[in-house]
Formats: structure tokens, sequence, C-alpha cells
């Protein structure tokens, strides 16, 4: 077969169908895989969700995203919080899912709270830490491990680790990185605090999960932070 | 047929990308930290890398000379994404732990260099064969890397412990341990076949 | 503030070629000397901030409305390979000089891992505008920094009697990777600026 010309035409005519053919065929795969994807997320979200609390037959009350700027920080982040109830539809407590900056990029945990605010469970969503020395943040402040936080309250004095006055083993040679976990469950408490504490506890809603972005009021009652320097 | 089994050796060991043409030096100092990211990350080059060439191949007498690169990275392009489509519905982990390296095979020199120097010029047959032989290389390059990396500075291999993680030094996961030992490495590939050549 | 203390993180605490491993290839190709690496870092510098512009325009424009978010990988390097061709074209006639410098850097551009890296992290961070310029600045001068820095030590190892076994591309890989353990002294600054400044 002769090779085709340099001719402004076929040029065209081969840019034209190369961009047409490889069009198709991403949109084919985007469509063939766009529902195992979505599915993967859900349930990574639902097992997550399972795990923090602790209880294999919770379900989710209620969702709610929200924006706000915590104290000790000038930015506004992101968190979700989930309302949690047992399977006889009472609340059994709340999954915040809360991101800071780590050793090398974000963080991001979903921490569970029992009704008390003691520490059910947690479980790291996503790091883009050095894979390896993020991972073992996965272990390390699981119950029975070196550095545990099951049970205890994020709002003490001695939640830190032992370098910083606490009470927790940071990671061996990660103080960066286990600071910067803490911080995360911390940040997930008081935006979980800040979010839904003044309106008391949330009507159970067993129906599913319903979405409501209370930004507004948010904002207004964070007056602990200002924002001009 | 000899000289296909020819292409694939050649790729292993000759022209290994990694010791000896020293390519796609991004994904392979980023994802060894440990043997399990490495061979996932040659895993999923090697399957661009075998597509891309045998397409290539393929179009090679109808893509006009004066648009043979942006041809070629669109072929890429799409079985990259096609790639990280099927990675994200079904091998999550992976797609996880990979993070933005999967998108960036786009731009793995190896990918593109193949196509510009074998696939071109050779057959569809003789270009999957040069692609699993470079993929393959590709891919043992970043195992042996990895589990080097991941057996000093965590003390397992493929995820097993071998000793207490207690003795790891760290060092070996973190970026600057990347460096050094495939330094070290291609020192010792280069002293293995220094002897083999005499 | 925060615009400053992520400039800085971006240089020096996630530096791109150090720790986060993007730009390799040009980090070890073009860094024999001091002169050719400024030349490269400032090319890379020009086109990432534009290439981070425009994909980031594209993203929002395009590809975000009509739910074509698949079509990411194919259109950045497409449209990044044709603005570096287009770049290339425009500085020759209005600038012949400055294509002088930096016009041998630009086709070496297109295969550089960061400037695709750079562009598709603003968008996996969900930056804003000025977030994503802010960043890929930084980025870019950070590639640019190290890529001195290394030509700088390479040049004075010409000098030096290097044991046989690990020399070539062995002791270049060693010594990036000590530059690297340099470089991680900088972990955690980020985060200690952002406390200073909340206070």
């Amino acid at each position: 077969m002769q090779k085709l010309s340099d001719s402004l035409t076929n040029m065209a005519v081969v840019l034209t169908l190369i961009a047409v053919i490889t069009g198709g065929i991403l949109a084919y795969v985007n469509h063939m895989t766009e529902e195992p994807i979505a599915n993967v997320e859900k349930q990574a979200l639902e097992e997550g969700i399972k795990s923090v609390m602790n209880d294999p037959d919770v379900v989710v009350a209620q969702t709610i995203d929200t924006t706000m700027t915590l104290p000790g920080t000038d930015k506004e982040s992101a968190f979700t919080i989930y309302s949690i109830n047992n399977a006889e539809g009472e609340k059994a407590g709340v999954a915040v899912s809360s991101t800071t900056t780590a050793f090398g990029g974000d963080l991001q945990v979903l921490v569970g709270f029992d009704n008390e605010d003691n520490i059910l469970g947690y479980s790291i969503l996503k790091t883009t830490e050095t894979p390896g020395l993020g991972a073992k943040a996965d272990k390390w402040f699981q119950k029975g491990e070196k550095g545990d936080i099951i049970g205890k309250n994020p709002n003490d004095e001695a939640f830190k680790v032992s370098k910083d006055g606490g009470e927790i083993d940071a990671i061996t040679a990660s103080t960066i990185t286990s600071r910067a976990f803490l911080l995360a469950v911390k940040r997930g408490y008081l935006a979980y605090k800040t979010a839904c504490e003044p309106k008391g506890p949330v009507v159970s809603d067993t129906t599913g999960a319903t979405k409501s972005t209370p930004e507004k009021e948010t904002q207004e009652k964070d007056i602990k932070t200002p924002k001009s320097k | 047929m000899n000289k296909y089994f020819e292409y694939i050796t050649n790729g292993l060991i000759k022209e290994n990308p990694t010791f000896v043409l020293l390519l796609g030096m991004c994904p392979t100092l980023a994802t060894t930290s440990s043997a399990i990211n490495g061979l996932s990350m040659g895993l999923a080059t090697c399957f661009v890398l075998i597509c891309a060439n045998l397409v290539v191949s393929l179009i090679k007498n109808i893509t006009p000379e004066k648009v043979h690169i942006p041809v070629y990275i669109a072929v890429i392009a799409t079985f990259v994404t096609v790639l990280q489509l099927i990675l994200k519905a079904y091998l999550p982990e992976i797609d996880k732990a990979l993070g933005l390296f999967i998108p960036l095979i786009v731009v793995n020199c190896i990918i593109l260099g193949r196509a510009e120097a074998f696939a071109c010029k050779n057959n569809a047959l003789a270009s999957i064969c040069d692609g699993i032989g470079i993929g393959l290389g590709f891919t043992f390059a970043l195992t042996a890397l990895g589990l080097l990396r991941e057996f000093f500075g965590a003390g397992t291999a493929f995820g097993l412990t071998i000793y207490p993680e207690n003795y790891a030094s760290l060092l070996f996961i973190l970026p600057p341990g990347a460096f050094i030992t495939l330094g070290f490495l291609i020192a010792a590939v280069n002293k293995v076949r220094g002897v083999s050549e005499q | 503030m925060e615009y400053v203390i992520m400039f800085i993180a971006a240089i020096f605490v996630n530096n791109v070629v150090l720790s986060r491993f993007l730009g390799i290839c040009p980090f070890l190709g073009v860094s024999k000397k001091v002169s050719t690496a400024t030349g490269m870092g400032m090319a890379v510098t020009f086109v990432l901030t534009i290439a981070t512009i425009v994909t980031f325009a594209i993203q929002k424009c395009l590809l975000d409305p009509y739910g074509l978010g698949y079509l990411q990988t194919i259109s950045f390097i497409l449209v990044i390979a044709s603005l570096v061709q287009m770049l290339e074209i425009i500085l020759k006639k209005v600038s012949p000089s400055l294509y002088g410098a930096l016009g041998v850097f630009l086709p070496l551009i297109t295969t550089n891992c960061c400037v695709l890296g750079v562009a598709i992290d603003v968008i996996m961070k969900d930056y804003t505008l000025l977030q994503g310029i802010v960043y890929a600045i930084g980025t870019a001068i950070g590639f640019a920094l190290a890529l001195i820095v290394f030509a700088a030590i390479r040049e004075q190892m010409e000098l030096v009697n290097i044991p046989k076994g690990v020399r070539g591309v062995a002791i270049v890989m060693i010594t990036a990777g000590l530059l690297s353990l340099a470089f991680m002294g900088f972990s955690g600054v980020d985060n200690g600026l952002n406390a200073v400044f909340a206070n």
C-alpha cells in the first residue's frame, strides 16, 4: 500500500477521522463503565461508613454537605456529615469526612462518632501521601494498635501526638502525617459540632438520604473566626 | 519465528527501557514505593504500549508524514483513557494507588518512542512482539525497584513481612530512596551487562 | 496569604521534580550545564502557566458542561502539543531574541509530564483559576530551581574522580537522591506557615 502524501486534504481527512473514531470509542467505553464506577464509589462509601461506625447494620439518615471556616485557619474547607441511624432507627451517631493537607498532599479521613462524641472508628478515604506512610495510618490508630484513638474524644486536651504534649503515639518517623491525621479527625469533629449541635439531635428519617446544604447557616454560626487580620 | 522471539527478549534485557534506554523515568520513580505498585504500573503501561504499537503499525500507511505525531498521541491517549476507565470501574484499588500517574502514561516517552522508532516501520505482529518485550522489560524493572524499596523500607515483599519493620529504613520508601536505589540498581545492571559482553 | 503559602509549598515543600517525580526526563537530560538548565526552566515556566490557563478553560467551558470528562486526557495532551507548536511559531515572529533563548527547548516540553501533570492536578484538586495559576507558576519555578541547582552540582562533578562502578547515570541518580533528601528538609513548612498566619 502506498503511503499517503502530505496534501492538505489528506491531513484534514485523517485528523478528522482519528478524532471521530477516538471520540466514539471513548464515548462507548465511558458509557459502559459509568455504572460500575458509580457503584464502586457508592459501595466504598457505604462500606466505609459501616466500618467506622463499627456496626454492619447502620443506615445513613441524612447527608449534609457543608463548607466552613474553622478556628485556626483562614481557609474554607468542605466537610460531609452523615447522620447515622442503627438498624432499629435510633440515632447511632455521625460519620464525618474531613480533609487536611499532610506531608505530600491532601489527606481525607472518614471518622465515626457515637452519641457521646467518642470515636468509634476511622478510615482513610484518600491520601496522596507517600504510599507506605499514609497506608500505615490505616492501621496505626486502630483499636489495640500503638496509636489507638478509638473511644477517645477529639475535644480532649490530650488529643495530640506525644511530641506535642498529648497522649497519642505518632507513627514512627512520620510525626507530620500523624499530626495531619489527628487534625483531620479533630476538624471533622468541630465541623460536626458547628453544623449540627445548635439544631439539636437530627430528626430520624428512615426513608433514605436527604440532601441539604446549610451553607448559610454554618457561616453565620461561625463567628469565632474573624476574617480580617 | 526466531525474529519475533528476539524482539521480545531484546526489550527484556538488551534494550531494557529503564536500565539501558533510561526512558519513562517519572513513573519508574514515583510508583515503585512497593512491589505491587510497581507491578501494576508496569502492566498498565504494558497494555497501552502493546495496543498503541499494534494500532500505529496498522495505520502507518494512511498517516500523512506531517501529522503523524498528533495522530499517534491521539491513539495513545485513547488507550490510556480506556485503561483509566476500566481500572476505575473494576480495580479501584489500583486506580487509587497509582492516581495521577495513570493519565500520565500518555506522556511516557517509552510509548511515543516505540511508536516512532519501531511500530511505524514494522508489521503488526512484530510491533506486538516489540510491545510485549519492552512492556515486560519495563514491568520487570519497576517490580524489581519496588521490591527492593519495599524490602529495605518496610521489611516486606509483596506485602508479606520478611523482617520486623523496626529494622527497616523508611528512607527507601521516601522520594530520595527512589533515586538512590535506582542509581545503585543501574550500576549493578551495568556491571552485569559489562561482564556478559566481554 | 493563602496564595503565598501555596506558592512556597509548590516550590519547596512539594517540589515537582524531587518529591513528586514529574518532569524527570528533562531533569536528567538537560542538566549538564547551568546555562541550558536556565533556558529550559524559563521555557517550562512559560508553557506551564499558559497551558494551565487554557486547559482550565477547556475543562470548565467545554468538558464539564457537556459531561465530557472522559475526554480530559486526550484533549489536554493535544491542546498542550498544539500550544507548544503555536508558541514556537509566535515567538519566532514576535520576539526572535526570546525564541533564540527558548526555541530549542520548546519541542521537548510536549512530552514533559509536569505540564500535563499540573494541568490535571489543578482540575483534580478543584482549584479556582487564580489558585491554579499560582500553583502552576510555583510548580514551574520549583522545576526550574531544581534543574538549575542540579546542573550546578553536575558541573562541579565533572572535576571529581568518581568510583568506576557508578560512573554515568548511576551517580547522577544518587546525586538527585541527595538533593531530594535536602529538599525534604522543607517538609511541614507550609503547615507551619499556615499555623503562624492563622493565629
